[in-house]
């Protein structure tokens, strides 16, 4: 890697690692995947696969907000602190920059998942579980949701604040895990023009339902090669395009 | 050799719903020789942190060329020579000076064992030797200065650009920085910097370039600029009643014990000085009043408004 790109890389990592905001989510993040085993004694039906289906949304949650707390401010800091005046005088190019910042959210956010998951996989193993490969499949492509909601959150925060950040970030996570809705709402439209405006925001915006496999996971279902595959290529064609607007917008920003 | 080079830099910014156009630099050009200190002077809103803001691309400018060692200020290999400490810097507080000082050098690429060596060099240099520890939250205003400074020196660059590097400094940190900058000077390096301290510009610089309202309005050797400019002479005596003094001269002031007359000609001092050894009086000193850089600094102000 760049060595430009590799000192931001770990900057961005250290002032995350060193946010108290990380800690605590990642903090709770592994309690609620605890207490997991608490709920699947109170609840009626399969113990494993109650704690599988709600230690799972756990992680999820919390992954998902520290994925979009980190985001939102990091540019925005950067920018308000004016410490990107330091930064953007030495010998590197604003695409570095947000390079650095994306590679350097992703190095926090495999951590944070990484810690959860391993605290997961041995309550899996204490309870009695044994070590199912589908889990770790399920935590590979919620690493892949992540890396897209910190590629949109880096693009709000390159020129926005963090409370818009906060709720375009928000609004499209939410969005992106209701997409199947569109093709229901195109089929109620009568004008072509609606039904192709409605089908290029399905093209656009991001279809994070592609990434959730907790059914195949907590119920045992079949999973298709095909679609893991397409929803790799999906999340890196879709990451590239963020980071490649979010670098236009960054290069003609100006520092006053 | 020119080390820093600018011409007809323009730069406007847009407000009120971006109908209104604020022209802040409405055609800068100067120029810094290679090993010269540069003291970049102006009013508040002037347009000197614009200037340097367009030099490192931090701002686009509207029309103009900026070049660094011949290449453009906004190619890597410009910034590459170049060492810069903003106004006010801001550094990421959960760092410690130390961690800082490696930051900077990954911006450079500078090998591991490069940096450690110019990090120890330079934290003695500025004086936050016991002290690369502690996080930067913990640091003064004038240890950030400081780490600033070696940050900015970090890759060890031919160009130093410093917006505003005294504020924030006390007296004796003013006299080190001085001092330092001198050094860097007599390592041939050139110093391009603004700054409201005149008394500090003047110890320093090589060249002036005056900033009023987006304009150079003046430039040239410090030296050049004070020569020959001689405003008036004081004559400073004692053991004098001040009724003896008004029979001498009316231009005189009274101060501890002494008086202080001032004189526009040359050609009056020895009618004057005559006048109190006659009186039984005691000359104590003959003094040229010269023009300084806040004179000439006024002047232009005067001229332009």
């Amino acid at each position: 890697m760049n060595m430009h790109i590799k000192g931001l890389v770990l900057n961005t990592f250290r002032e995350s690692a060193r946010n108290k905001m990380f800690y605590l989510l990642v903090f709770f993040g592994i309690i609620f995947a605890l207490s997991s085993k608490l709920i699947s004694f109170l609840t009626l039906g399969d113990t494993m696969k109650v704690l599988k289906d709600t230690g799972l949304a756990a992680i999820n949650f919390f992954c998902v907000l520290i994925a979009i707390f980190t985001g939102i401010n990091l540019v925005y800091k950067e920018i308000e602190k004016k410490t990107i005046y330091n930064i953007l005088s030495k010998p590197l190019t604003r695409d570095h920059f947000i390079v650095g910042k994306f590679f350097g959210l992703a190095l926090t956010m495999l951590v944070a998942l990484l810690a959860m998951a391993s605290i997961f996989f041995l309550l899996v193993l204490l309870v009695g579980g044994g070590f199912d490969l589908k889990i770790l499949l399920y935590f590979f492509m919620l690493y892949l949701e992540l890396l897209i909601i910190v590629a949109i959150s880096l693009l709000f925060s390159s020129f926005s604040t963090p409370i818009l950040s906060f709720i375009f970030t928000v609004s499209l996570y939410l969005i992106g895990h209701i997409m199947w809705t569109f093709n229901e709402f195109k089929s109620l439209l009568s004008s072509r023009l609606w039904v192709n405006f409605t089908q290029a925001l399905y093209y656009i915006l991001p279809n994070l339902d592609k990434f959730n496999i907790k059914n195949e996971v907590v119920l045992g279902l079949p999973l298709h090669a095909g679609t893991i595959l397409f929803s790799i290529l999906y999340a890196l064609v879709y990451i590239l395009a963020l980071l490649a607007v979010t670098i236009m917008i960054f290069r003609k920003r100006e520092f006053q | 050799m020119k080390t820093l080079e600018i011409t007809n830099l323009k730069k406007s910014f847009r407000s009120n719903f971006l109908i209104r156009k604020y022209h802040i630099l409405k055609g800068i050009d100067l120029s810094v020789e290679h090993g010269e200190i540069y003291g970049f002077l102006g009013p508040n809103g002037a347009g000197k942190t614009t200037t340097i803001k367009c030099i490192l691309g931090l701002l686009f400018p509207d029309t103009g060329e900026i070049q660094i060692n011949g290449q453009p200020a906004d190619s890597i290999a410009a910034r590459s020579q170049i060492g810069f400490l903003p106004e006010n810097p801001y550094f990421y507080d959960y760092l410690t000076a130390s961690e800082m000082l490696y930051f900077s050098a990954s911006l450079f690429a500078l090998p591991q064992a490069v940096a450690r060596e110019r990090i120890d060099l330079l934290v003695k240099l500025v004086g936050l030797e016991g002290r690369e520890h502690l996080k930067l939250r913990k640091f003064s205003k004038g240890m950030i200065q400081r780490l600033g400074m070696a940050q900015a020196l970090i890759q060890d660059p031919v160009c130093l650009i410093l917006d505003e590097p005294f504020s924030g400094l006390d007296p004796i940190g003013r006299k080190e920085f001085r001092d330092l900058i001198l050094a860097l000077k007599g390592q041939g390096k050139t110093v391009f910097f603004s700054s409201h301290i005149l008394q500090d510009m003047e110890m320093m610089v090589d060249k002036v370039g005056i900033i009023i309202n987006g304009r150079i309005s003046r430039q040239g050797r410090l030296s050049e600029m004070v020569a020959g400019s001689t405003q008036c002479y004081e004559i400073v005596c004692a053991q004098l009643s001040e009724k003896q003094l008004a029979q001498i001269t009316p231009h005189f002031a009274s101060r501890d014990n002494q008086f202080i007359i001032t004189l526009d000609n040359e050609a009056d001092i020895n009618l004057v000085v005559e006048s109190i050894i006659h009186n039984n009086g005691r000359v104590i000193a003959v003094n040229p009043v010269k023009k300084t850089l806040e004179d000439i600094f006024l002047h232009e102000m005067k001229e332009v408004q």
